[in-house]
């Protein structure tokens, strides 16, 4: 200890040294993520560039970055090109259904697992965990065939029902609930209140955060879902947004004008609202985070 | 009560799913006629019989190899970096978000443009710079290569976010305690952060491994799989098998041993983590 005393420098030299230190530091962690971050920005600049252009201006050299007269027009000549309104409408119906079913049926799942007692609770629980391990794709064609059983086959009850029941919501929310001090129900139960009335009257309204994360990860999963909808769907009456930008890809092979204006407009709903709600997508990032701990 | 609805759609949207396809997956079944049960013939013919599905397999473990331990590295440095006490974290952390947000098959509509080989925004860069176009999705040898960056690009704002979560957990003390002994940057970085952050990394590592396994969305609307079959996922063969020739037992059978690569791979990792992951 006293060696170690002995062979620092003095107090003042340390403190000049660590300064410039940290601000070499500083200097390499903003250039680090200034550029990274134009790695990430770039394509999606050059995308809006593209959607605002003339034919001749997208396959211009050098590269035209702004388009000598905005192309807005490319947006409604993309509508008319295909349906986008309708595509649009059925994302938009879908994700708002199924993220609103997710919420209620893993809320009250999720309070039977944390507050209820019944037989094989946690045995039924470990289940729900296990198939958070199996991969989507096993189920996608006994789910397929079920559908087609049903008669569901090109209806919004395909891509909602299915889609409608989470095992991690209802891990996710089981978690949170666990954390909720049982005294504040107590009274209520000594008052006689069904276990309904704890789940709704108190439960849920201290779960705000939590419900919110959960919310809007279903919402984003299910706007951008592709594989299940591409199957299930075989008409322009229910595809959705991913499902139509696929076919439109097909048809407009280069014209990459509509093709990024189309682009541009399945991105932006999802981006507004991840512009708005911010906290609870990294919240949830979080969240999934812990539960591998 | 509670449960009725979320245990009645788990059970015919995800138990009774998993035990079907193991069913269907010994028939012989188009849809069109009968279901006829040929046993294991299924997995015979995959395993043995089957050069495509070899060449699947491959790209896909390709894929996966490219991408994680890629993905990983950067995105950890990229938290380093975020780290600092920096101002502006949440911006940057709001923009490396933004492809996570955003479909794949956004994703990959927007990097099909950007590969384009003769007016492409990299190809542009790189003759800018001097070098060569390269025919990035037109050949057999660059297309996987495009899949892979396009994918590390689209994942490292989610596994910056983890790992920015881990990085704020470990407590500063520690780097103090470390400093006064005289560790340098590099030290407290091997010997604190790296370990500390074990089980974060072997988190990230779990579920960007099950995640790579199952690629689908970017592959198919970047690639369709091509050229040729280069780069022709497992997940891929099953839709195509499945939904363009109708063969479901077959299609079946490789969605089985997709869930158990998966399974075993994952086994794996939580065996030898031991070696390398501690939590405290």
């Amino acid at each position: 200890m006293s060696e170690s005393a002995g062979n620092a420098p003095p107090l003042s030299q340390a403190a000049g040294q660590k300064t410039v230190q940290v601000w070499l530091r500083m200097i390499f962690a903003y250039t680090a993520l200034v550029i990274g971050s134009a790695v990430m920005i770039l394509p999606f600049l050059w995308v809006v560039s593209t959607s605002l252009k003339t034919s001749p201006e997208v396959f211009a050299y050098p590269v035209v970055w702004i388009p000598e007269v905005i192309q807005w027009g490319n947006y409604p000549m993309v509508l008319e090109l295909l349906p986008f309104g309708r595509y649009l409408l059925n994302t938009a119906f879908v994700t708002t259904s199924v993220t609103i079913l997710e919420v209620v049926t893993a809320s009250l799942a999720a309070f039977a697992f944390a507050r209820l007692r019944f037989r094989g609770r946690d045995k039924l629980f470990m289940l729900y965990l296990g198939t958070l391990m199996i991969p989507g794709q096993v189920t996608l064609i006994p789910n397929f065939l079920l559908m087609r059983w049903f008669g569901w086959i090109d209806t919004y009850l395909a891509l909602i029902v299915p889609a409608a029941f989470s095992a991690f919501g209802t891990f996710l929310l089981r978690q949170f609930f666990l954390s909720i001090p049982r005294e504040l129900e107590e009274a209520a139960r000594v008052d006689g209140a069904s276990p309904f009335r704890v789940y709704w009257q108190i439960i849920m309204p201290l779960s705000g955060p939590a419900l919110a994360t959960f919310a809007v990860f279903s919402f984003m999963t299910q706007w951008n879902a592709f594989l299940w909808p591409m199957i299930v769907t075989q008409s322009e009456g229910t595809r959705t947004l991913t499902v139509g930008l696929r076919f439109f890809q097909d048809e407009l092979v280069t014209q990459f004008n509509y093709l990024m204006a189309g682009t541009v407009m399945s991105i932006v709903p999802v981006l507004v609202l991840f512009l708005a709600l911010q906290r609870y997508f990294v919240r949830g990032i979080a969240m999934t985070g812990m539960g591998g701990r | 009560m509670f449960l009725a609805p979320n245990i009645i759609g788990f059970l015919l949207f995800s138990m009774l799913p998993v035990g079907a396809t193991l069913v269907i997956s010994l028939l012989n079944w188009d849809l069109i006629r009968d279901p006829e049960f040929v046993g294991l013939q299924n997995y015979t013919t995959l395993l043995t019989e089957d050069p495509l599905f070899r060449e699947v397999l491959f790209n896909t473990a390709y894929f996966v190899v490219g991408v994680v331990p890629a993905s990983i590295v950067i995105s950890l440095l990229l938290a380093l970096a975020m780290n600092n006490g920096l101002r502006g974290i949440s911006l940057f952390r709001a923009i490396f978000f933004i492809p996570v947000i955003t479909s794949s098959v956004a994703v990959a509509m927007l990097w099909r443009w950007l590969y384009n080989t003769d007016y492409g925004l990299i190809n542009v860069g790189l003759n800018a710079m001097g070098l060569p176009y390269i025919p990035w999705l037109t050949s057999t040898d660059w297309a996987m290569p495009a899949v892979i960056i396009m994918a590390v690009w689209k994942s490292l704002g989610y596994n910056m976010v983890i790992y920015l979560a881990g990085l704020q957990g470990i407590s500063p003390t520690l780097y103090e305690a470390a400093a006064l002994d005289g560790a340098g940057g590099w030290a407290r970085f091997r010997d604190i952060t790296l370990p500390l952050l074990g089980p974060t990394t072997f988190f990230i590592l779990v579920i960007s491994v099950i995640n790579s396994f199952q690629v689908f969305d970017l592959t198919f609307i970047l690639t369709q799989g091509g050229p040729g079959i280069a780069t022709t996922t497992i997940v891929m063969y099953i839709y195509d098998q499945g939904f363009r020739y109708f063969q479901m037992g077959y299609a079946a059978a490789i969605a089985w041993v997709l869930f158990i690569i998966i399974f075993l791979i994952t086994l794996a990792q939580m065996q030898y983590q031991k070696r390398w992951v501690h939590y405290d």
